[in-house]
């Protein structure tokens, strides 16, 4: 694979591997407690793993000229393996902080294991680890599609997404460590944050020079889905994340914000991540493999534009809905709320015009598991998106708040949007790109479509009724006008469903399990030339495109 | 390469555009959709002119309807407290025997004591009172401050070893670890501890002593009298004045058995419980006196 890199590309990474290491061994030098000093160490690992890959291959010959007619892959089937490696491990952890909440003895006693620990390991596990791997590989082949282009350069999508992957690593192992600046989804460190902006801003440089090579005239909406994504989660980033360390030589930092200033602030990252993380990404993801594997034209382009731009226009206003009857001032929770209200029209726009997108090709839906988990992904995200806009009305929200309601619709949404057009995404792509006659077993996708479905409603189900028990039992008063329910109480009542909403999570990664395997055997089949869909593998000329 | 197609299945014409064969239509929006936008923008509007929204340099609208969350909360919580103390005054004119004899009013302690008492001490005590290992049970009849409503009322007001001023304080000496007493002595007193609520006990055959049992309880007596009787008493029956637990009964706040016990006796104990005044009203502090020592007559 590194062979492929050009000669230059080959040397100035590895003066970025060096650079990397050098940074690693600052840290450890200026490193006034043990854990930057490990950090240091991780990041001083990666950098000399990488220097020597890199330094290793420095005289092989420069590559095949002939690669520049094709684009290039590489990358993509590693974004793909390591997604579903994340996919593994960030479920389990999620099943085990599900089995804590009815187990709370599972943690066997020791400080990494406490539940303050591992719920971000779960939520950094499935949202960056899985998500972020699964949109940085998927923008790859998406771009390079559409723009009929290939890359800019080779070394950079390499970049990315081996930066990528260690800043993931430096949080989840900072989470055991107790490295946290309590941000919800924003949990890392300033160094780890500092080293996410490099990352990013290559990622975004990659994707603009992409694009800037395209033969196509137009940007197709995938694209423009996944540059929302990539320059609003960089905006998002970086604000949320201001902040001044202890000293440089501590993981400690203070945020440059503090009182309800700093709770919309957060909020308005934590919402604008599930908008452009885990909304805007993965529309760009729908907007290519649905209409690819379903062989159908988008319903509506002109529903394409109005929900894209209602999307980003309305969305960004939306965080304060997750602070109402709070210290921040009403008027902000009413934009916050309105905004909201207004946000499902253009939420459901893109689902419909997903959904309406498979007419014609019902048949296929039937038949086809891959297109299966694409259509159910559209379906459970305007069920979520729904939920959300509903939620954000005051009035339900005095009674959603705080319970398990507000969990549910969420993973209504990661379960059943999410990951379900990503393992559909994957199903479709990972044939393509391995030029495989198709997945290892059908059976399998089938079989994880069945147990990604049941464990997604078991889950869903369970944290409905948990949920607005627990609301009710909260606003219940008896004739004196006190409360008529402990805090206690209403936990014994939550107990069946918390075992129930275990067995969903199971049941889910079960499926991510089965997944896993059938991707990796299918990498492991035989390639077949002809069973490359015409344009996926090499980039088509202007004259036989046009024909 | 820009060339219209009509799409047989819906009849739309493409827009013209290809990309690696992902075509799309120039299907109209439906009528239903601009439908949904007005109505979802006109709520937004209407919610702006009633409700406070948006900002006006250092102020903002207010909303026709004059809504502050603030003035709102506070209000319903003043009224909720006021029909609760209308509820509940009874409790708090009438003195403790009069309450406990009336039924209505110990319905009314049941119902409130409950979710007070969940609330707030049964993540020591439990959720029946029945205690656990460092948390006496107050399930039973045995009480190491006495069992007068007003000593427990007291207790719950000042706390054990709490920060308040008039808080209550009861300190376990670590004999063993302070070398006050050898560990031969620690263990012949573990065996007369043990013996004194009718257990033969197991370790008399200690190894650091070679006494054989006859010895070890006059021993263990003798120690007992000069170190423990202080706060325990010479019959060892405890103190409600010093908090010290009665030592001949078989009820163990940290547990039965000679490990524990010679525990108990080398490190020391210091067990502590918060004073309530700054959380809880003193009718609320009432309400858990009472529901409290009717958790002891459910036992019996």
């Amino acid at each position: 694979m590194i062979q492929q890199l050009t000669k230059f590309e080959r040397r100035f990474g590895l003066v970025i591997s060096v650079l990397v290491a050098g940074a690693g061994l600052t840290l450890i030098g200026m490193s006034e407690d043990g854990l930057l000093a490990i950090h240091g160490t991780i990041i001083l690992a990666a950098g000399f793993i990488a220097a020597l890959l890199t330094g290793g291959t420095i005289h092989e010959p420069e590559p095949d000229a002939k690669r520049l007619e094709s684009y290039y892959d590489d990358p993509i089937k590693f974004g793909i393996i390591v997604s579903m490696i994340w996919a593994v491990f960030g479920m389990f952890m999620g099943v085990w902080v599900a089995t804590l909440l009815a187990y709370p003895e599972w943690t066997f006693d020791a400080a990494w294991s406490s539940f303050g620990r591992l719920r971000p390991v779960h939520t950094t596990g499935v949202i960056f680890g899985f998500g972020g791997n699964a949109l940085i590989a998927t923008s790859f082949h998406v771009m390079q599609r559409t723009s009929r282009a290939r890359m800019a350069d080779q070394l950079s999508p390499w970049f990315v997404l081996l930066g990528y992957n260690l800043f993931c690593i430096l949080a989840v192992s900072g989470y055991f460590m107790g490295i946290t600046q309590s941000k919800e989804y924003a949990e890392p460190e300033w160094y780890a944050d500092i080293w996410l902006v490099i990352v990013w801003v290559a990622y975004f440089a990659l994707y603009m020079r992409t694009l800037a090579r395209r033969r196509e005239p137009h940007i197709y909406v995938a694209n423009w889905y996944y540059l929302a994504f990539i320059l609003v989660v960089a905006v998002l980033h970086i604000v949320n994340n201001l902040a001044v360390p202890v000293s440089f030589g501590h993981i400690k930092s203070y945020s440059a914000f503090s009182g309800v200033q700093d709770a919309m602030t957060q909020w308005w990252y934590g919402h604008n991540a599930v908008a452009f993380f885990l909304t805007a990404g993965f529309l760009g993801m729908l907007y290519y493999y649905l209409p690819k594997r379903a062989g159908r034209p988008i319903y509506s382009y002109r529903m394409s534009i109005i929900g894209f731009w209602g999307i980003t226009f309305f969305y960004m206003w939306a965080g304060s809905h997750h602070l109402h009857f709070t210290a921040l001032p009403q008027w902000v929770q009413t934009l916050g709320m309105t905004f909201s209200v207004m946000l499902l029209v253009p939420s459901w726009i893109a689902a419909a015009n997903a959904l309406l997108t498979l007419n014609g090709a019902w048949g296929k839906v039937r038949d086809d598991a891959t297109l299966r988990f694409m259509f159910l992904a559209a379906v459970f995200y305007g069920l979520s998106t729904f939920e959300g806009s509903f939620m954000a009305i005051r009035s339900v929200n005095a009674l959603s708040h705080y319970t398990d309601w507000t969990v549910g619709p969420v993973h209504a949404g990661a379960l059943g949007w999410v990951a379900l057009i990503t393992f559909g995404s994957f199903y479709a792509l990972v044939p393509w790109l391995w030029k495989r006659e198709g997945m290892y077993s059908s059976k399998l996708v089938e079989v994880h479509f069945w147990l990604a479905l049941s464990g997604t409603l078991v889950y869903v189900f369970a944290m409905w009724n948990s949920g607005v028990i627990q609301g009710l039992m909260w606003r219940t008063y008896n004739e004196s006008g006190a409360l008529a329910y402990s805090f206690n109480e209403s936990m014994v009542a939550m107990h069946p469903y918390y075992i129930a909403r275990a067995i969903g999570g199971l049941l889910f990664l079960a499926g991510a399990v089965v997944g896993f395997y059938n991707i990796w055997k299918t990498t492991k089949m035989d390639t077949v030339q002809s069973s490359v869909p015409s344009g996926d593998g090499l980039i088509a000329d202007d004259a036989s495109h046009s024909r | 390469m820009h060339k219209d197609e009509r799409d047989p299945h819906t009849g739309y014409k493409t827009t013209g555009h290809e990309w690696n064969g992902i075509k799309e239509l120039n299907t109209p929006i439906p009528r239903a959709i601009l439908l949904f936008i007005i109505v979802t923008h006109l709520f937004a509007l209407g919610y702006w002119i009633f409700m406070p929204a948006w900002p006006l340099g250092d102020t903002y609208t207010k909303g026709l309807l004059g809504a502050d969350q603030k003035k709102r909360v506070e209000k319903e919580v003043a009224e909720a407290a006021m029909s609760r103390q209308a509820a509940l005054e009874a409790i708090e004119r009438q003195d403790y025997n009069t309450i406990v004899n009336d039924l209505h009013l110990m319905a009314l302690v049941r119902e409130n004591g409950k979710t007070l008492f969940r609330d707030n001490c049964s993540a020591c005590h439990g959720a029946q009172g029945q205690g656990q290992s460092g948390f006496p049970s107050l399930a039973d009849n045995d009480w190491l401050w006495g069992n007068s409503p007003e000593q427990i009322a007291k207790t719950i007001r000042v706390g054990v070893n709490a920060d308040h001023p008039e808080s209550r304080s009861s300190e376990m000496l670590a004999f063993g670890r302070d070398q006050l007493l050898q560990r031969g002595d620690v263990l012949d007193l573990v065996s007369y501890i043990e013996s004194l609520s009718g257990k033969v006990p197991k370790n008399a055959d200690s190894a650091d002593s070679a006494d054989s049992d006859g010895i070890a309880l006059p021993k263990g007596q003798s120690i007992f009298a000069e170190n423990c009787a202080t706060c325990h008493g010479a019959d060892a029956k405890g103190s409600t004045e010093t908090g010290a637990p009665d030592l001949t009964d078989d009820i163990w706040i940290y547990g039965a058995g000679s490990d524990t016990i010679f525990h108990t006796i080398w490190d020391g104990r210091k067990g502590v419980m918060p004073s309530w005044d700054g959380r809880l009203t003193p009718l609320q502090q009432k309400i858990l006196t009472l529901y409290v020592l009717g958790l002891n007559e459910e036992e019996q």
